[in-house]
């Protein structure tokens, strides 16, 4: 069962985020909800790697018995490298849209239609 | 090593390493003046499609290319010591890959051609030049990798820079507004991809597309990754029910993007077929997946043609022209996989279906970005997309109504422009498949021919306008770059049968055979 946590941790934080991004109408609180479905993905690859009892995967210094996967470390850390530009950008679009339109709200941001 | 052996041996690295280092470089070359930077940038991306040519070429002659990164040699997929495992980042570039590589290539010096005219009277066009040459990377990489994970880094680089270049232009906030629209709903595509890369990686320890298609069980989880990579490629390449992006992001972004937008839109298009074909293949039930993707092909279609009539904006009215063209690459090629596993159907028409779709991708590039050039150019000219205040511009824009003529004549499917030799290959093979199909097909056909008649009479035809009496005709790098891709449209008319023979059969053959790709990555058969 314990071992099982993780797993369940991300079907939390998938809930949470999947309702966020639906529900919310601020794009601040949005940009919160994607954040929180990249980490349900990371922690998802992460745990995929996890073997019980093993060490850090640093081959040099690992003395020679179980290690954790290192492939899911390394793209758990290019992954969070990307959500960072995709926050970034999200965020200095919300900046831009804040000083034309003077809201956030999602309702009303949206000239565009038909 | 000579420099032209080390260039064809290195060709995939470097179709990604060329536009990336250029893009990079732009914004320190623009310090130094406007034409150096003009220079770089063009001389960047003639070099990147040369390369690219080269490996189409050594693709279509000597067969599928691999790519090792880091390796010993460049084709040793699998080192020595790792226990038959592929552990490194590789390219797989077989004929679809260069097929696609093609498109990219025309349309990106074309486009950029364009763009050095069209956006110079724009203040800070490094940022600009610098996220287009990031498109450029994206689509080259996510059409030459074979590694599950690297297609969604190049993926995330594609929508990055997408959304930055569609909300170049500010425009009062209504850019940015799209950009956000497209960008928030490709970022919970990319997480979609990454569980999916999540669910493989979990149980078949690899991220490499041929280890994953060989070990390939088509359990539950491997059904729910199918769900989440093809929902999240159809979302990105602007099927319906998941288009609402496209109009926005194609309307706002500058003229000469959204051309390339389209290229952008069918890579998603590409690994949508490199996830069905290559992953799974035959293990899927070909039947019901086929006709999910029929059906959504059928409603891009109609629901695009119908919501296009309407539209009062040029560049709106073409994208959603655009959702309804992907619909016949997704009815194309669904019908080719509905009937995969069935030799004599796929011999009968399943084929001639799918290269027919995958015809189409070109062809829809070529004439799409003619149309979307032409609606920059007259934008250009006369500062508003607004079809109602258009008028006679036929007496002086000489060259663009006539790219718009060819355009327009190539969409709605008339001989002998190459819309019609895609079309037509779809009509006949999806009509032996379902005859209601190939109606649905061509009436779409009929109404946006309809479309493009109204069109092209409120912009070109009537009077000259007292407001528009100096307009001039574009400037001569802009019609250049609607010249080429004009002429291609009607080279491709005129001549199908050896592009088909040449190019779309290889791409589409190389879909189908997943052993082959598998064996050109592991070895063996």
């Amino acid at each position: 069962m314990l071992w099982n946590l993780p797993f369940i941790t991300v079907v939390v934080l998938t809930f949470i985020g999947t309702i966020t991004v639906l529900m919310k109408r601020n794009l601040i609180k949005i940009l919160l909800g994607i954040n929180i479905l990249e980490s349900a993905a990371n922690l998802f690859l992460v745990s995929l790697g996890y073997r019980e009892g093993g060490v850090a995967p640093i081959f040099t210094l690992a003395p020679s018995e179980l290690m954790v996967l290192p492939t899911p470390q390394a793209l758990t850390l290019t992954s969070i490298v990307i959500g960072v530009a995709t926050s970034a950008l999200v965020l200095s679009f919300a900046m831009v849209l804040h000083k034309k339109y003077g809201t956030v709200d999602i309702d009303e941001i949206r000239r565009l239609n038909g | 090593m000579t420099p032209a052996e080390f260039v064809v041996t290195n060709a995939p690295a470097l179709i990604v390493a060329i536009p990336l280092l250029a893009a990079f470089a732009c914004p320190f070359i623009g310090r130094i003046s406007t034409p150096a930077r003009n220079v770089w940038v063009m001389g960047g991306m003639l070099l990147t499609a040369v390369v690219a040519f080269i490996l189409a070429y050594t693709v279509f002659t000597n067969g599928t290319v691999i790519y090792v990164f880091g390796a010993s040699a460049t084709n040793l997929a699998i080192p020595l010591d790792s226990g038959g495992i592929p552990i490194r980042i590789i390219f797989t570039v077989d004929a679809m890959s260069a097929f696609m590589d093609i498109i990219c290539a025309i349309a990106g010096v074309l486009v950029l051609m364009y763009s050095l005219s069209s956006e110079s009277r724009n203040s800070s066009l490094d940022g600009y030049y610098t996220l287009f040459l990031l498109m450029i990377t994206g689509v080259f990489g996510m059409v030459s990798t074979g590694d599950l994970f690297n297609f969604f880094v190049f993926l995330e680089i594609l929508s990055l820079a997408s959304a930055g270049i569609i909300a170049y232009r500010i425009d009062g906030g209504l850019a940015v507004e799209a950009a956000l629209k497209y960008f928030i709903l490709s970022t919970l595509g990319a997480i979609l991809i990454l569980f999916a890369i999540g669910i493989y990686y979990g149980q078949y320890n690899a991220l490499n597309m041929a280890m994953i298609a060989q070990s390939m069980q088509y359990t539950l989880l491997d059904r729910i990754a199918l769900v989440f990579l093809v929902a999240a490629l159809a979302m990105k390449c602007g099927a319906v029910p998941m288009h609402f992006w496209t109009p926005d992001a194609y309307s706002m972004a500058p003229s000469s993007v959204t051309a390339f937008l389209v290229v952008a839109s069918q890579a998603s298009l590409y690994g949508l077929f490199r996830v069905v074909f290559t992953l799974y293949n035959v293990t899927l039930n070909c039947l019901v997946v086929g006709w999910i993707i029929i059906i959504l092909g059928i409603l891009s279609m109609v629901i695009g043609v119908t919501m296009a009539i309407p539209q009062k904006d040029v560049k709106r009215l073409m994208a959603y022209h655009a959702i309804s063209q992907t619909g016949y690459m997704l009815l194309g090629v669904g019908v080719g996989l509905a009937v995969l596993g069935n030799a004599a159907l796929s011999s009968a028409f399943g084929f001639t279906a799918m290269e027919g779709g995958i015809f189409h991708i070109f062809n829809h590039a070529m004439y799409k970005g003619l149309l979307f050039l032409t609606a920059g150019a007259i934008f250009y000219r006369i500062g508003t997309r607004d079809l109602n205040k258009m008028g006679g511009l036929g007496h002086n824009m000489k060259y663009t109504m006539i790219f718009f003529v060819i355009g327009a004549l190539a969409i709605a499917g008339i001989p002998p422009f190459n819309g019609f030799a895609s079309k037509l290959m779809i009509y006949e093979s999806v009509y032996l498949f379902n005859p209601l199909l190939a109606i649905i097909a061509m009436v779409v056909s009929i109404l946006t021919l309809a479309s493009f008649v109204k069109v092209f009479h409120a912009i070109f035809m009537g009077p000259k306008l007292p407001e528009y009496a100096d307009v001039k005709e574009a400037p001569l790098p802009m019609l250049l770059a609607m010249g080429v891709l004009a002429a291609i449209v009607i080279l491709f008319g005129l001549f199908p049968q050896p592009v088909v023979n040449g190019i779309v059969a290889p791409a589409a053959h190389a879909l189908v055979d997943q052993s082959g790709y598998i064996a050109s990555v592991l070895g063996g058969a």
